[in-house]
């Protein structure tokens, strides 16, 4: 039982991540309807940005934790959203009209793109940092089974949970997510009442990497390492859990992380470390099979 | 009148001068921000273990201004070249030349290929080039019966390799199957694994599709390196049998292949041989793919890359089609994989990554998409580019990617192929009203 609520909030933790980075994958689909490959990388460089950005203010003499924090999450999140909004520009919008596969081929290059960037620009070796937030509190103990719960992991779930409360404001209160939602449902339609679809478009983009720049640098917090490669699996999981949520539904990417977070620590705990990746990427297909709407997914109509 | 016209010129050009050089000022700001951190600062774990930093503004100045030149080059190229999408027209002469080498480049190459190890008899890396080509040549090949004609986008067409592979691998270590008995085996099962990923996405279409093939290639990738006791995880298999030819050995002894025919043994034999192996292997795929084009199935392949709902409502049942599809790419696939393991003597999972599937899917998007021998000239780019930067491991993925991109945004139908239909009305008939009368309309 003890066990049990320490993996449940392992667990949590490891969802918000995923959820974060989910919810890009999520919008995006939404609107352009095609799959951002590279987003897991996006993910990847905010770690970089955040580790970097990180390494600079700590040298420079500046001690106060939460003030670097804040300065390391809003560096990371302007930067990588300019990442986003780059992609966006060079590998995506000049294909608007090209046939169905192009930005999905045009993803995978870029994907490959920025992997190879990041490899160059700063080495393959895994970069560890020093546990940054340390300490926690001790919930209960239970036949000398002590359940933890670090400060890494309060700050994790907090940020995320302040930041979708940002997010949600941002999609149904105000001009820009109205216009996304407008292009969501008809692009055409929107441009015709005034809407700028091409700004809209690289708007969600760019929110899509700044959340995925905080996941990258939470990602950085709770494990306490990047390399360049992790954008890959944490990407499909991700998407994964935009799917498993139901895509285009913004609760459900973050319903669909929480729960892709806990079934794989979950898996982890009981059954074989080794598979993990595994069980995560079977869910994708299984959910795919049997309910590909997602939990909280609209059905899609087929028209020709 | 003559001295105005300049002017006008002038008059019209220099607003443009204006623009490019603003845009490029931004681009090469948007590119000073990108790249301060990343570029600008290398971070790199110290002898104590602790991360250090160091800048690099030099390269992080250098790459800025390449950006504000590069960015200036591109726009004037547009200009001169005209928005995407200009049809450039070809004179009747240089058209109907073009048709000839067109026509002529498929059996010269042919005639070339077969020729390589004689020409290349003493440079034993020229014929492994040629033998990677090949290999690939045969991959793409097999991916573009499922990407080119069924149009199904398809990531993880490595598992169908790695089935292949680990099939000829594990059988004839274990069993000691030959090469020849092993290879139909390797196409079954690898067929078998293609039917059995078909089922499961049979109602998925377009980028779903192509996320659950990726999974599915990182499953059978994963299990590989978990399963240690039959794969031997990481460290892989070693030790596979090289093939023979037809029972006779290709080794110096005295039942070998050179003895045997009363000349001296050269290991290059054995390079021939696989490179004549797989030639065949991957004509074998090129004349399975073109009988099967004209055959019921191969058109619906078509008209369902073309049209899955009409295909629907025209009654062709999707569910065969995309199965069989999957089916027969990934028997080629499987057919590859073996002669791989074969010819390298040793297999591991790093050798079936992610990476090569896109790598594969990069060669038939080249070539067109449904041409074979753009497919064919493709992975003969491809694979030659490669080793033109063999030198510069690091960068070549980058550039792989680079290619894509630009692949997309230029040319999305591929450089030289056409992925149109085989069949189409040529021209409607304009016939009289007795004919149609008799149903010959």
């Amino acid at each position: 039982m003890d066990y049990f609520a320490q993996q449940l909030i392992n667990g949590i933790v490891l969802g918000s991540i995923y959820g974060l980075i989910a919810i890009g994958y999520t919008m995006v689909y939404g609107i352009v309807g095609m799959i951002n490959f590279a987003h897991g990388d996006i993910f990847m460089i905010g770690g970089f940005i955040a580790l970097i950005s990180f390494l600079i203010l700590v040298s420079i003499g500046l001690t106060a934790i939460p003030l670097i924090l804040l300065i390391v999450l809003l560096v990371s999140m302007a930067i990588t959203a300019l990442y986003g909004w780059t992609v966006e520009r060079i590998a995506y919008r000049p294909l608007r009209q090209s046939f169905r596969l192009a930005p999905m081929l045009s993803a995978i290059g870029m994907s490959f793109v920025l992997i190879n960037y990041s490899q160059i620009a700063q080495g393959a070796r895994v970069k560890p940092v020093p546990p940054i937030i340390t300490g926690g509190y001790s919930l209960f103990e239970h036949d000398g089974f002590v359940v933890r719960l670090s400060n890494v992991q309060v700050i994790v779930v907090i940020t995320t949970v302040v930041l979708l409360a940002i997010f949600t404001w941002l999609v149904s209160r105000t001009r820009l997510g109205r216009d996304m939602r407008a292009c969501e449902q008809d692009q055409t339609m929107a441009a015709l009442l005034g809407v700028d679809v091409d700004r809209t478009i690289s708007m969600t983009f760019v929110i899509g990497a700044a959340l995925a720049a905080v996941a990258g640098m939470m990602y950085l917090l709770y494990y306490g390492l990047v390399d360049f490669f992790m954008g890959f699996v944490a990407g499909i999981k991700a998407f994964t859990a935009a799917v498993l949520g139901g895509i285009g539904s913004l609760p459900g990417a973050m319903l669909g992380g929480l729960l892709i977070g806990l079934i794989e620590t979950l898996w982890s705990a009981y059954f074989s470390i080794e598979y993990k990746d595994v069980a995560a990427f079977s869910i994708l297909i299984v959910v795919l099979i049997f309910l590909p709407t997602g939990l909280l997914g609209r059905p899609e109509v087929e028209k020709v | 009148m003559t001295a105005t016209t300049p002017d006008l010129v002038q008059a019209s050009r220099l607003p443009g001068v204006a623009f490019i050089f603003k845009k490029a000022l931004i681009s090469a700001l948007v590119a000073l921000l990108l790249f301060s951190l990343m570029i600008g600062i290398r971070t790199e774990a110290g002898p104590t273990g602790q991360l250090i930093y160091w800048t690099r503004s030099g390269d992080l100045a250098a790459m800025v201004v390449t950006v504000f030149g590069g960015s200036i080059l591109v726009e004037l190229l547009r200009q001169w070249w005209g928005p995407v999408g200009t049809v450039r027209i070809v004179p009747p002469n240089v058209q109907s030349a073009l048709a000839l080498a067109r026509r002529a480049i498929a059996p010269l190459l042919l005639i070339f290929t077969f020729l390589v190890p004689v020409i290349f008899y003493d440079q034993r890396y020229i014929l492994d080039l040629g033998i990677l080509v090949l290999t690939y040549v045969m991959l793409g090949w097999g991916l573009n019966v499922v990407v080119g004609l069924a149009g199904l986008l398809d990531l993880g067409y490595v598992a169908f390799y790695a089935v292949g592979a680990y099939s000829y691998a594990l059988l004839s270590t274990n069993f000691g199957l030959s090469f020849w008995v092993c290879l139909p085996l390797a196409g079954i099962l690898a067929a078998f694994w293609g039917v059995l990923l078909g089922f499961p996405v049979l109602r998925l279409r377009g980028d779903y599709l192509a996320i659950v093939t990726l999974a599915f290639g990182e499953i059978i990738r994963l299990v590989i390196i978990n399963w240690q006791s039959l794969t031997g995880g990481p460290n892989g298999v070693s030790g596979i049998p090289r093939p023979s030819f037809f029972g006779i050995p290709l080794t110096p002894g005295d039942d070998g292949l050179a003895a045997k025919l009363g000349i001296e043994f050269s290991p290059t034999h054995r390079i021939v041989f696989l490179f004549y192996v797989i030639l065949a292997l991957a004509l074998l795929t090129n004349w399975v793919t073109i009988r099967l084009r004209r055959l019921p199935i191969g058109r619906a392949w078509e008209a369902l890359r073309e049209d899955e709902v009409a295909c629907r409502a025209l009654g062709i049942n999707t569910t065969t089609t995309k199965l069989t599809a999957f089916a027969t790419g990934a028997m080629f696939g499987g057919f590859a994989g073996a002669f791989f393991a074969t010819r390298q003597g040793f297999i591991s999972p790093e050798s079936f990554t992610f990476q090569e599937s896109a790598l594969v899917l990069a060669i038939v998007v080249l070539g067109g998409m449904g041409s074979q021998l753009g497919v064919a000239l493709a992975a003969l780019t491809m694979i030659g580019g490669f080793e033109l930067f063999r030198g510069f491991d690091q960068y070549r993925m980058l550039v792989f990617g680079v290619a894509m991109v630009l692949l997309m945004i230029w040319r999305p139908r591929g450089l030289i192929g056409h992925r149109a239909p085989t069949v189409f009305l040529r021209h409607s008939q304009a016939i009289s009203s007795e004919l149609a009368g008799e149903g010959r309309g």
